[in-house]
């Protein structure tokens, strides 16, 4: 029923290309030799790109997305075995060797990578690599490629440019040296930039920045976009179409509106619909999508997503579908903007009955444990932080340690945990949130400050009291890989903590038993080793672990950020589930805002070690009193293209000051777009005085000696 | 930087004394120099072996702190003390130096040269032929022990090239030089060069094989490494990437290994001395130990502490050189 549409072919047999395109993509196909068999890790990708345009590819990991980018700019190893077309202005880049592709490449297409800090040479100063990206295209001396760079870094908004270019890159901060890579690769005006996860290694208010930036390369340069991204945030304020990717092919494309508003692929439907919502005060339920991407060595017929979706009918199994039109008044056909398009069987039927996540996935939506009903006041605390300062001393020589000056990780931060009820900490990388879970967890006398688990002071507990207080305080990593014995079999894993609490043998088997079934696993899942499992399921071990001896209070430290999307729900959901069920208190460690808004009852957030608002979640989210919060928050791109068109956004100025030398006064001065408006003799009081948490109304608090309420959702 | 590298000199200078020191007292301690006198036929009378033993400060029946404070004192003066017949032992020692130094040199340069070269080729073409080859070779290297790799290298200048390439330079597998050839200097040299190749051959040999092995796992780090797809990004080429962005990094680590290994190489070369006949270090300090001459083995053991200083210092300067991130302002 497509043979009518040879740019989805998967082919690659020639067809005329599209006028007017710049970068043409057709049939692209892309396997790799490996030792369990071929993988085919992009399997017929076809896109136009007309000039200035940005397309954004979203796809969890291994949906192809990257392989195919890197195939565009030839950057794959050469064990890869490429099909299809590349065209570049016309031009074929398939078959190309090393030589010519490299006139090309960082001339008429360049590219910017996710990592910055590894995607730099170490051992050369940033502006030489600017100059070298300029010198390898243009016939120019070495004094007017480096001042070409530093005006390269002026642009990128590098403050001291012509200074700063001669540092080394490991003297940058991640958000610099993502503005130097953005740098180089508009350094000879492509026509074509590929920007491969560029943000996601960074901070939500540094990601904002980054985004500016990236915009402006854009105007400078004219230059279309590919962005690749899994953050769908990202995209639907980003880009002008967007191609959603799974196991190696686009399952739906159209314009950013039709992917986010109408879209027509239960996988479309379920990851928007896993993604909880900043913007939206009463909780919606999340569509977790069960399972997991299949293995692109020996692809069963059919549709790749069937096995994970709701709505697969035989056919599915059986035949895999194309990319058609959604709409039947859509032509078909190569043209540059080829309509909404999705490669389901029953799109249709979707897209006549409107269907939404809710319709196709299950949707769970947990409530509050019975003893949350009871009002907060009347609550136990289940864990009480008062004044809480860590410090730590930066020392220098190997032989003789002097210490040269004091890092405050965690400089006096008071909350408290009641039953029941989940308390996020959120803030950036930096802000003392790890050393504040860590000075917990240890159950040692703090430096000052007063810690109290279960109504018991850490200080002056012996080892016996300790032991007897970590039955009830469990505590889930962010990465499930890392935090399972990997030569341990799960049953041995769960049993490990009742073993040391002296459970009998025979209690321990069963106990294991109930904890696979309470976190969603099969009892035949207890011989097995944690590499058996995938990162979702890896975590509900770690989860069940924690829950073992029946804690009462569980410290998650970012469970869900090292997720995939569509996984990422699952575990969000059972999170939810357990503690209604177990009437578990949860401290949520995360800088994922969005996760927090869902999940939390209260939230605390932190700046360089001094907590800046806290309060009832609701209350933080609509009325942010502080401007940290506030820029936070709309730091955060939304999945809601027409939101992201209209916000405006708080954009901070430069990174995080150091721990080790923090401001005067109230730390967050030096970036706060408040602090820059005030007239001299009320900002003097931002200088001279640390402002304490002050009531805002019932159940918030913020530290700002000039809080004011401002709604940036 | 200066200051930096003043303070890790002394740091090393404390080392070195502490190392000669233990050293000494080892060697004082478990070597017998009277033993030496006493075997002889006919005995020295038990007098005049204590004189001996006495001038030289070998005396086992004096304490050997006694012994270390006079061999101290006397070496902070800039006196190494005498061997065992009775020669200055700074005399022999300078004499030796030079010796070990034109045997290693030549060989350590062109091992790590080569040994860099192979490692890199042998990243670059994995589990190509050539890597394979290279490979297999690196570990018959690596498992040959320097005396059958040297007896080898005899063999075959012997059996093969002298006998049948008779045109050529002629392989000559003991000593420095022909201690009786008189002609230009380019004569000489020529037949400095001749005794040179052989053991220079099996210096190198051992060195490429193990660089290189090094070197193709350092080099393969980096090839994976982000930053050099970056530079491809930019518009170079593949092979201009490696070689500029690529090995520079890969030879951060190798910095360190390369300036310590040239170190101890000059006092662990013994093997190939001993075979070759080449009166170096290495030869020097088994023999001294055989002949119970403590002062000869307490210099040697200065000597090889004072390398490792050096060792240090160079691997030191080396990786600032290299690595901007460890450089102090």
């Amino acid at each position: 029923m497509t043979l009518d549409l040879p740019a989805e072919t998967p082919t690659g047999r020639v067809v005329p290309g599209t006028p007017g395109a710049v970068l043409e993509v057709r049939g692209l196909t892309v396997s790799f030799p490996s030792e369990s068999g071929t993988v085919t890790a992009v399997r017929g990708v076809s896109f136009a790109l007309s000039p200035g345009e940005v397309l954004g590819i979203v796809g969890e990991s291994g949906s192809g997305k990257s392989v195919s980018s890197l195939a565009v700019m030839g950057l794959l190893p050469s064990t890869a075995r490429i099909s299809g077309s590349i065209r570049f202005q016309g031009k074929e880049l398939l078959g190309l060797g090393d030589r010519e592709f490299s006139e090309l490449r960082g001339e008429g297409m360049s590219m910017v990578f996710q990592d910055p800090l590894s995607a730099l040479t170490p051992v050369y100063t940033v502006g030489d690599q600017i100059a070298e990206a300029v010198r390898i295209h243009r016939d120019v001396g070495k004094d007017e490629a480096k001042r070409k760079a530093v005006e390269l870094l002026e642009l990128v908004g590098i403050p001291n440019a012509k200074e700063r270019s001669r540092a080394f890159p490991h003297e940058f901060s991640g958000g610099m040296r993502q503005r130097v890579m953005i740098a180089m690769a508009i350094a000879n005006d492509p026509d074509v930039i590929i920007a491969d996860e560029p943000t996601t290694a960074l901070d939500v208010t540094v990601q904002a920045q980054i985004l500016e930036v990236l915009g402006t390369a854009q105007e400078a340069t004219g230059a279309a976009i590919v962005m690749i991204t899994h953050d769908l945030g990202v995209i639907a304020g980003f880009a002008d179409r967007v191609m959603v990717m799974y196991a190696g092919r686009p399952v739906e494309t159209g314009t950013v509106d039709d992917i986010f508003y109408r879209p027509r692929m239960p996988y479309t439907l379920g990851l928007l619909g896993s993604l909880p919502r900043l913007d939206r005060a009463e909780r919606q339920p999340l569509t977790p999508v069960d399972g997991n991407p299949p293995s692109l060595v020996d692809l069963p017929p059919g549709c790749p997503f069937a096995p994970r979706c709701p709505m697969r009918l035989s056919v599915c199994l059986e035949l895999e579908p194309d990319l058609d039109p959604v709409r039947s008044g859509d032509t078909p056909g190569p043209g540059l903007h080829p309509g909404h398009r999705a490669a389901c069987h029953r799109h249709r039927e979707i897209e006549e009955q409107g269907l939404t996540a809710t319709d196709v996935f299950p949707a769970q939506l947990a409530g509050e444990p019975p003893v949350a009903r009871r009002p907060r006041e009347s609550r136990t605390a289940v864990l009480d932080v008062e004044g809480l300062v860590r410090r730590f001393p930066l020392t220098r020589g190997a032989v003789f340690r002097r210490t040269v000056g004091t890092v405050h990780a965690v400089d006096g931060i008071t909350f408290d945990i009641r039953e029941g009820e989940t308390l996020a900490l959120v803030g950036e990388s930096g802000c003392g949130k790890t050393t504040t879970i860590n000075e917990i967890l240890t159950l040692a006398r703090p430096q000052e400050g007063r810690v109290a688990v279960l109504g018991r002071e850490t200080t002056g507990l012996d080892r016996g009291g300790r032991r007897e207080i970590r039955r009830d305080l469990s505590v889930v990593f962010q990465d499930p890989m890392a935090s399972l014995d990997p030569r341990l079999p799960v049953a041995d894993i769960l049993a490990e903590g009742l073993k040391t609490y002296g459970v009998p043998r025979e209690k321990r088997a069963a106990r294991v038993r109930e904890l696979l079934r309470l976190v969603g696993l099969g009892p035949e899942h207890a011989s097995r080793y944690p590499a058996e499992f995938s990162g979702g399921q890896r975590q509900r071990i770690c989860i069940a672990r924690a829950l073992a001896l029946e804690p009462k209070l569980v410290v998650l430290d970012e469970p869900v950020s090292a997720l995939d999307v569509s996984i990422r729900a699952g575990v969000i959901n059972l999170l939810e589930q357990l503690r209604e069920k177990l009437s578990l208190s949860y401290l949520f460690v995360a800088h994922d805002l969005s996760v927090v808004r869902h999940i939390a009852n209260r939230v605390a957030v932190m700046y360089l070690g001094r907590i800046v608002e806290i309060g009832d979640v609701n209350k933080v989210f609509e009325t942010p009193a502080h401007p940290y919060t506030q820029a936070l928050l709309s730091a955060i791109p939304l999945p809601d293209p027409r939101k992201e068109r209209e916000r405006r956004r708080v954009v901070l100025e430069g990174d995080l000051p150091s721990p080790a030398d923090p401001p005067s006064g109230c730390r967050f001065r030096t970036r706060c777009p408040l602090f820059a408006t005030l007239a001299p003799d009320k900002a003097q009081r931002c200088i001279d005085e640390e402002p304490a948490v002050a009531s805002q109304g019932p159940d918030h608090g913020a530290a700002c000696h000039y809080a004011e309420v401002k709604t940036v959702l | 930087m200066l200051k930096f590298l003043l303070r890790r000199f002394a740091n090393y200078l404390v080392l070195v004394a502490l190392a000669t020191t233990m050293g000494y007292f080892l060697a004082a301690t478990s070597l017998n120099a009277r033993a030496n006198y006493e075997g002889r036929n006919p005995r020295p009378s038990q007098t005049s072996i204590d004189a001996k033993l006495n001038e030289l400060n070998l005396n086992n029946h004096t304490p050997v702190v006694k012994r270390f404070t006079r061999w101290a004192g006397d070496f902070v003066r800039g006196d190494m003390g005498k061997t065992f017949d009775e020669r200055p032992v700074w005399g022999e020692m300078k004499q030796r130096m030079g010796v070990s130094l034109r045997l290693l040199l030549l060989g350590s340069l062109f091992g790590a040269a080569l040994g860099v070269a192979m490692g890199v080729i042998g990243a670059v073409k994995q589990y190509s032929f050539t890597d394979h080859f290279t490979t297999a070779w690196a570990f018959v290297l690596l498992s040959t022990p320097v005396f059958l790799l040297a007896v080898l290298l005899k063999f075959g200048a012997v059996k093969y090239w002298n006998a049948h390439v008779p045109d050529s330079v002629h392989l000559y597998y003991v000593g420095e030089k022909n201690p009786g050839l008189t002609g230009t200097s380019f004569v000489l040299l020529r037949d400095r060069i001749a005794h040179l190749i052989l053991p220079t051959l099996g210096i190198v040999l051992g060195q490429v094989a193990f660089y290189s092995r090094y070197q193709r796992n350092s080099f393969l780090d980096v090839m994976g490494s982000d930053f050099l797809r970056t530079a491809q990004a930019k518009g170079l080429r593949r092979r201009t990437a490696l070689i500029k962005h690529g090995l520079r990094t890969a030879l951060i680590p190798m910095a360190t290994f390369f300036a310590y290994s040239f170190g101890l190489l000059l006092t662990g070369a013994t093997f190939t001395e001993k075979i070759f006949g080449w009166h170096g270090m290495g030869e020097w300090f088994i023999d001294s130990i055989a002949k119970n001459d403590i002062n000869v083995v307490a210099a040697v053991i200065v000597f090889s502490a004072v390398l490792i200083l050096i060792a240090g210092l160079i691997a030191d300067l080396l990786y600032a050189a290299l690595d901007p991130r460890v450089r102090i302002r």
